[in-house]
This record gives structure tokens, sequence and C-alpha cells, in this order.
């Protein structure tokens, strides 16, 4: 059964929601948070109906799509094909856990982004619109395609921090603009590049080039050792800004503290993810030679993340610096599982990905709860809020076992996997960053417990956790669970993808 | 020449010039006999008619072969056909722009600053479509001239003079250089026919010449580029831009830099291509001066989107941008790449419907609060939510950002830059850089008009005319972005511009 329009549908629904946002007026907060939320799920149940039906067998290649796009000059001289840009998307096994990530954090961001005071119809539009770039990123199959949606998430995130963030929130969002701006930038040239060099941008028919001796020769000019290794660092420097990589960290941690919390679940639950993705799938999948060459460094880069995050996160006396901190070290993970180019290091790597997206989310939901209630994230001023919020203080407990690797949580089986993967290739490595798990546990007992025990600080009025809130915390917290207990819900998918990549790899 | 020759002429190629030609004779002399204190509006709604009708003869001539006529003095081949239409569109964006214009001191010029665009418009044609330096250079003049006179018709408010009487000094200077450089050319050959030329010097170089062709490449390509607004002679834009009624701004940054690269393209890729270079690393001569318009185009988008940066007053900033703008149409030029015309051409296009856009914008916003500061865009999108959006459109696309137009010209610049052996690296990524400094500016315009309170509370009133160069220019920046097969598909029957030479 072919589906030749699932995939666009999935990815363009929410459209529907940004047209009828347009037709309501702007004074109706209740209908246009409603509709908000409403919009985010027809996606998450297109998403959940081709989960469902690929782990019963269904091949996902029959929902790729393909259409004629852009044409760029017609030489005589070259094959009727070079230089087109098709519409083409395509999902595998990853990238469908990636779309069922952002549609299920979508909805339950849009359920708490019903704490913003105002302008909401201006605020959904937006919200809709990152969520439409977000799924087209991990359907897109070609260079171009993916390049647009990628910038499409940059837009709406610029204003939904710069409007209705806090004090500094412009400053936040400039920052997030010129750091992604450049990361996007230097994408756009390795872009520009394979597709002027190879006359394609489709990722399997460069993959094909790349590969396939033969087809090395249809190239419209060649493409040298060198400038491989010039693009493969490019890429790694595109993707690290996003991920992020040490150095290139800082906008991240003024976006995670200046942003609103529903729009960090998204941040933090997908955005940075799509640094991860972009490295699996063109980094290591375009260039695995130069992936294995630099596979150290990687590692290497991956160890800093994990210290440097874990150090500074225990350091901090903002709960969201702490947690913006904890966000560089757990994607240090990430790096090391790829770096360790096995399929139990990747395959840590994609889970840590995913279980992180769940983590983060699930406590900066707890973090937007706590904000409207007391105002304050810093930890001098909160405390002893077992006794006030206790459900509240249980679930920021929750979060916390589960993101410094609790078993039985989704943090448990991505960490093991990933030093797993390290251990066996580079034992010294993988030791020093055994190091970062334990200051994991040490930094997160310390800012959780020193938020919910001990004298209260703050206002005792408080309510905790009610009505809607339940479904997102409640959901979030299952789903960690969920791929603790039974990771399987995860490996099955991810089978075929992981295999492919050691295949390209050469076994 | 005899009589007999001159009929023979197929005068039908140069249909649209006459049309232009005979409305502004006419709307002249309506100028002249009509009665002081009678409404000289409706003059650009003739004025605009004709632009339409000039175009509409124009796109009846696309399928004709090329022609020259007058001694090969006149050709319409396709990169004329192709530009023109460029030429037309700006032109009638900029009567329409013109129609509501409304300086606060009053105009006392109207009939005239209808009629001066259309001769300007006409010199324009005339370099798109002239084979022979003489017609070239008249062509320049016809426009310059009309453009000083357009500068400086307020004539009560100071910065106008200020800027006209620096637009035509300056001006005088890189004609002078323009005319020293092609007085080589015509020394070392004996004709003025650019044809000829190239025939001529493809033929009898003597290598030794070469260092004096260079000398006449520098001096015609730095005097031009006054008309680009790129580096080195950049210097006048800020000023003359902040100074010049706003539609007469528009004019300069969109048609009159278009004209700027007709001029060149025509006269140095035909002129130098042909000649062989020393030595045999390349194999013109074009080729091997490449190095150095590149390094025009890297200083000249390093200046204005740097200096960009530091601008509170908007026009400056857009002139700025206009700077940075020639310096990435430089970069399709300084690649030489098969890409190169279609590139050249796509980028000028998505620029006249994004730069249009902003500066019709502009010229409301600016009217209603009598200044030209950044914050008079505070708050727009509460004042009228329609036009922040289209502005944010013109910005995203000035900014390219995919989904607009803009995006698309960049995509095909990288391009070219890359698809040649040996790549221009450098040159693409002094360019990505610069455009990731622009958006500071440009995003600095967003902030202003949706996270800013409103200075202004009062409404804004939208012109007719305003509105459909918005209109135009929003769904034009759209569907170039969303669609670009559309503008492809036009240039795919040109077929590259293979005749640019015949």
């Amino acid at each position: 059964m072919n589906e030749p329009y699932f995939l666009s549908l999935l990815i363009f629904s929410p459209l529907l929601g940004i047209l009828a946002l347009s037709l309501i007026p702007k004074e109706q907060e209740k209908t246009i948070k409603m509709i908000g939320v409403l919009a985010t799920l027809p996606s998450l149940l297109l998403a959940l109906f081709a989960f469902v039906k690929h782990l019963n067998g269904y091949d996902l290649s029959q929902l790729t799509e393909r259409r004629e796009w852009i044409h760029f000059g017609k030489f005589s001289f070259l094959n009727e094909t070079n230089f087109t840009i098709g519409y083409e998307l395509h999902i595998d096994g990853l990238a469908l856990v990636m779309i069922l990530l952002t549609t299920l954090l979508a909805t339950f961001a849009a359920l708490a982004s019903t704490s913003i005071t105002k302008e909401w119809k201006g605020y959904f539009m937006l919200f809709l619109l990152l969520e439409i770039g977000m799924l087209g990123v991990f359907a897109a199959s070609n260079l171009v395609l993916f390049f647009i949606f990628f910038e499409i998430t940059l837009i709406p995130m610029f204003f939904l921090i710069g409007k209705w963030g806090y004090f500094e929130k412009e400053k936040a969002a400039y920052s997030y603009l010129v750091y992604n701006g450049l990361g996007s930038a230097i994408l756009l040239i390795v872009i520009a590049v394979l597709l002027a060099r190879t006359g394609t941008s489709n990722v399997a028919e460069i993959h094909r080039i790349f590969t396939d001796p033969v087809a090395q020769m249809q190239m419209v000019s060649p493409i040298s050792e060198q400038l491989r290794y010039g693009l493969f660092i490019a890429l790694l420097i595109a993707f690290g800004v996003k991920l992020p990589i040490v150095p290139l960290h800082r906008w991240m941690l003024r976006v995670h503290v200046q942003a609103p919390p529903a729009v960090v679940m998204l941040h933090s639950g997908v955005l940075l993810k799509i640094g991860a993705f972009g490295l699996i799938r063109f980094a290591l999948g375009l260039f695995p030679g130069q992936f294995q060459q630099l596979s150290t460094l990687i590692v290497i880069l991956g160890v800093v993340n994990l210290l440097y995050g874990a150090f500074l996160a225990f350091v901090q006396n903002d709960f969201k610096m702490v947690l913006a901190y904890s966000s560089v070290s757990h994607m240090g993970i990430v790096l090391i599982g790829l770096g360790s180019l096995n399929e139990a290091g990747v395959q840590g790597a994609i889970f840590q990905a995913v279980s992180h997206g769940f983590i983060s989310a699930f406590l900066f939901f707890l973090v937007g709860v706590l904000y409207e209630r007391v105002q304050t994230t810093s930890l001098d001023r909160l405390g002893g809020l077992a006794k006030v919020m206790p459900l509240t203080a249980g679930f920021f407990l929750a979060g916390a076992m589960a993101s410094l690797g609790l078993p039985g949580t989704s943090g448990f089986i991505s960490e093991f996997m990933a030093f797993l993967g390290l251990f066996k290739v580079n034992p010294v490595i993988a030791a020093v960053g055994t190091l970062g798990i334990i200051m994991t546990a040490v930094y997160l007992l310390r800012a959780v417990l020193n938020m919910t025990y001990g004298p209260a600080k703050q206002n005792d009025r408080v309510s905790d956790l009610r009505g809607m809130e339940f479904i997102p915390a409640i959901s979030l917290f299952a789903l960690i669970v969920l791929i603790g207990i039974y990771p399987n819900v995860l490996a099955a998918p991810l089978q075929t993808t992981i295999e492919t990549i050691m295949n390209g790899l050469g076994g | 020449m005899e009589m007999e020759t001159l009929l023979k002429y197929e005068w039908g190629v140069m249909m649209p010039e006459f049309i232009i030609l005979g409305v502004a004779t006419i709307l002249s002399l309506i100028d002249l006999f009509m009665p002081k204190d009678r409404n000289r509006r409706p003059l650009a709604l003739f004025a605009l008619t004709g632009v339409v009708v000039a175009l509409v003869s124009l796109l009846s001539l696309l399928s004709v072969d090329v022609t020259s006529i007058l001694g090969d003095t006149f050709r319409l081949d396709s990169f004329a056909k192709a530009f023109k239409v460029l030429l037309f569109l700006g032109g009638a964006l900029v009567l329409l722009l013109s129609l509501h214009y409304e300086p606060q001191e009053g105009l006392l010029y109207r009939g005239e600053f209808y009629y001066l665009f259309l001769t300007a418009l006409l010199g324009a044609m005339m370099m798109a479509s002239s084979g022979d330096l003489i017609t070239l250079f008249v062509g320049l003049e016809l426009l310059s001239i009309s453009s000083y006179i357009l500068v400086g018709l307020r004539k009560k408010y100071a910065l106008a003079n200020e800027s006209a009487l620096k637009y035509v000094i300056s001006g005088g200077i890189a004609t002078a250089i323009t005319l020293f450089g092609m007085s080589y050319i015509f020394g070392f050959t004996g004709t003025t026919n650019i044809k000829e030329i190239a025939q001529y010097l493809n033929e009898t170089v003597d290598l030794g010449h070469q260092y004096v062709l260079a000398l006449a490449f520098f001096l015609t390509l730095i005097g031009l580029s006054f008309k680009l607004a790129a580096a080195p002679f950049h210097m006048w834009a800020p000023d003359v831009y902040q100074g010049a009624p706003t539609p007469v701004t528009a004019f300069l940054s969109v048609v009159s830099k278009t004209a700027g690269f007709v001029i060149v393209l025509r006269l140095l890729v035909s002129v130098f291509a042909q000649i062989p270079a020393e030595g045999s690393n390349s194999p013109s001569m074009l080729l091997s001066l490449q190095d150095y318009i590149a390094f025009l185009a890297a200083v000249t988008m390093i200046l204005g989107n740097t200096i960009a940066l530091k601008q509170r007053n908007v026009k400056r900033m857009l002139a700025y941008s206009s700077i940075a703008h020639a310096g990435y149409v430089l970069v399709a030029f300084a690649t030489l790449s098969m890409f190169m015309f279609d590139a050249v051409w796509f980028y000028l296009l998505a620029y006249l419907l994004m730069n249009f856009g902003a500066f019709a914008i502009l010229q409301v916003v600016s009217a209603q609060s009598q200044s030209e500061d950044i914050q008079v865009f505070a708050g727009l999108y509460k004042r009228s939510p329609m036009m922040a959006v289209a502005m944010a459109i013109f910005l995203l696309s000035l900014a390219g950002i995919p989904g607009t137009a803009g995006f698309i010209g960049k995509v095909n610049i990288f391009l070219g830059a890359f698809v040649t052996e040996p790549a221009h690296y450098v040159l693409a990524a002094i360019m990505i850089a610069t455009t990731v400094v622009s958006y500071v500016y440009y995003f600095g315009i967003f902030v202003q008009m949706f996270f800013r309170p409103v200075e202004d509370k009062r409404k804004i009133e939208w012109p007719i005319g305003i509105i459909v160069v918005v209109a135009v220019c929003a769904f034009g920046t759209i569907l170039f972005g969303l669609f670009p097969s559309i503008a492809y598909d036009f240039l795919g029957q040109f077929d590259h511009f293979s005749d640019f030479l015949q």
C-alpha cells in the first residue's frame, strides 16, 4: 500500500491550526489555547499510527514521497537530472522515532503553554510553525529541503524567546540567532558544495555517488579527499552548535534560562536532538571514513562535554541553569556513543537522544509549573517543596532519578549502552568519563534535595499539580519508565537504521 | 546614411524604447502646458501605463531572434530581453511608489518627478541593448543625469541638496574614470563597436599589451562600480539615499543598480572574455582577473554589512544593505561559472522585489512620523499587522532565509561558486559570514516591529499604490521562494544567453 501524502500530511497538519487561529479574534484566550493544543493532535495521531504499524512490520519506505521542485539551469552538456532539487520525504526507524518524540513533546508543550500570559494567538501560530519545521527536518530526504525546515525552526524560536521569554529575553534571542545562524550558514555551505559537485542534493543519491566507484565518474566536479575532510569538519561544527558541543554552547544556556518553559521543553527535547540526528544522518551517514578517522576526537569532545557540564551544573544557583548544564553534560553521552562507532555505542547515543528528550521536557514542564506558582527558580529561595507541593516535589525527584540514570528509567539504559560501547574501544577514556556519571548524581541530588527538603522558604499557600497538568506529567514519566523497563519499544524500530550505519562503516 | 538603409532596419525591435521615449516626451509637454495649480498625480498613472505597454511589447518580442540595427549599435539579444524585463518591473513599481509620494514641504516639480523616471529608465534600457561603446555611454549618461535631477528634486530640503551635490560630483568622477578606461580600449582597436573590439583583441593581441589592457579593465570596472554602489565607489550611497525622495532611493538602489550590472556584464564579459591571457593558466584574460573582482566583491560585502550594523536611520541602513547586496551579485560575476547569468538575473529579480517592498513600507511609515529612525517601526505589528508581516517577509528575504526568493538567489550564487574548479571557498565563506552579520541589523527592525510597544498611536493610512507595491512584492518574494522554477523556466527559453557574444 503506497501512501503518497501521508508524510506531507503529518508534517503540515499543524498548518490547519495556524489557519484556524488566524480567523479567531485575539482576545478569545480559551478558544485560542484549545485550538493550539488540538492542532498538535493530528500529527501525533498520524505518528503514533505509523509507529504502531511499523512495530507490526510495516515497511516505511512505502511512505516515501518524491516530487519535482526546483531545476537550476538546464545545461545541454549535463544530465537531465543534474541540479534538480526535489521535494523528497522519506523516513526510516530513526526518523520515525524522532518524529514521534517531536509530536509527543509538541502536544505536552502545548498543554504547558496554558501558562502563557499574553498574545496567545501569535504565540500558538509560531509554536505550530516551529512544530512544522521540526517534523520536516526529520522527514526530509533532500539536503536543501532539510535545510529549509532547519531554518523554519530558527525564525519562530527567535520570536518565541524574544517575545515571551523572561527578563533578558532579547539578548537570549539574539544569541540564539547569531550562533545558530552561523551554524546554518556552515551547513548551507556544505549543502551547496555537495549539490554543486555531485549535481544532486538527494541524500541517498549522494550516498550512492560517494560509495559507488562507477557513479563517482558521473560527478559534475570531483570531490577530493581533503575536501571530504573539510566537509565533515564543517558538518561537525554546524551540528555541534545545535547539539551543542562545548565551546559552542553559550547560546543554549541563555535560551534554557530565558525562554518560556513550554518552549524550552521543545528546545531541549527536540531542537538539540536535531544536532544529534544531523550528526548521525549526514556526518556519519555520508562520511563514514572521515568519522572513523576522527572518532577519538569525537569521543574526547564528548567526555569534555560530559565533565564540563557536570562540574558547572554543580555550582549553579538557578535550577534552570543546573538543567541547562545538565543538558550539555547529557549531550556529551550522545557524542561518546557515536564516537565509539560500534553497535552498542550508536544505539546508546540514539537512546540517549530520545531519553534526554523526554526527561528534560519532563523536568522543564515541572519548572514551568513551579515558576507559575512561586515566581522563582533560584535554589537559594526554594526549599521544603515536599511539604507544600508534595506531588510536584515527587515528580521532580523522579525526573532527577531518571536523569542521573537510575536503573528502570530510560536514562540508565542509554548511558549504560553508550559506555558499554566506549569501554569496548577505549577503556581509558571511558573510565574518565564515568566520573561524569557520578558527578551527575551529585549535582542533581544537591539541587533537587535543596528544593524539596529543608525549611519552606516560599509562600506555603501555593497549590500542587492540578487538572490538565497531570496529563503531561504522568505521560512523560510513564514514557521514561516504559523505555527503561522495555527498551525494545525503541530498539526494534532502530534496528535497521543501526544496521545500515554499521554496514556503512564496513561491518 | 541613406534614407533607404534607414528604413530597411527592423525598427520593431526598438518598440519598447520608442514607447518610453514617446510617453516621456508627451508627459513633459503636458506638464509644460498644464496650469500650475492642477493636480499632476494622474501623470504618474499615464507614465505607468506607458511602462506596462512597453513591457507588453517587449514580451511580444521575446521570440524574435538576435537582431541588431543601426550598424550594430543597438541589439536585441536574450540578454537584453531578460534584463529589460527586470528594468520594466522596477520602473512600474517606482512609479507606483511615487504616485503617493508627498514630502512635508510639498513637491513642487511633480511633472518632472514622473517623466524623469522614464528618461532614466530609457537610459537603462539603452545600456541593456547597446552593442557599441558610444550608445552604452549615452545610455549611462542619460540614466545618470536623470537621476542627479531626481535626487535633488526637493529643492527646499537641505539634505536633498547635499545629496544631489555629492551624487553629481562623485558621479562625474566615476564617469570620467570609466571613460578613461574605455579610451584605452578604443585606442587599441580603433573601433567603438563591442563585437569588433572583441574580435580584434582576440586575433591580434600582443601579449605585451596585457598590462595596459588590464589597466583599461580596472578603470572601467572601478568607474562602473559607482552605478553598482560597490567598493571602491560606494561612499556616496548612504548620503544620497538618505537625502533623496524615497521613491528615488528605491530607484537608485534597484533599477540603477540593475543597469549597472547590465553594463558591467555587457562590456567586461564581451570584451575581456575573448582576450587570450598571458601564460597558459587561464583561457582568457577575464578569468585571469577574476581574483580581483572577487576581492572587490569581498570588500563590498564586508563594508556594507558591518557598517550597516551601526545605523539607526533605516534609509541609511538599507543603503548599506544595498551595498552588501551589490557584493553578493558581484560574487556571482566573480565566479564566472556557467550559472553566472542565471544567478545574477535571479538575484536581481529577488532583490528588486524585496527591496521595493521594504522601501514602500518605509516610505509610508517614515512620512507618518516625519522621521527615518528605526524607532518609527516600533509596534508596527500592533498598528498594521498585515504590513508588519509583509515587512517581515521582505526582511527575511533580504537576510536570505529559506522560503523566500532571496534564499534561492543565494543558493544559486553558491552553486556557481562551488561548481568551478578551483572552487571559491574563501569568497563563499565571506559571503555567508557577512550574511549572518546582516541578520543582526535586519532582525533589529523585527525587534522594533514585534517586540517594542507602540510609540505613535495614530492609525496609518496606506495609499492604494503602496498597497499594490507591497502586495506584488510580498507575493513575488514568496512565490519565487517556494516555486523558483517559474523564474528558471522563463530563463530557460534564453538557453543561458548563448547568443550573448554572437
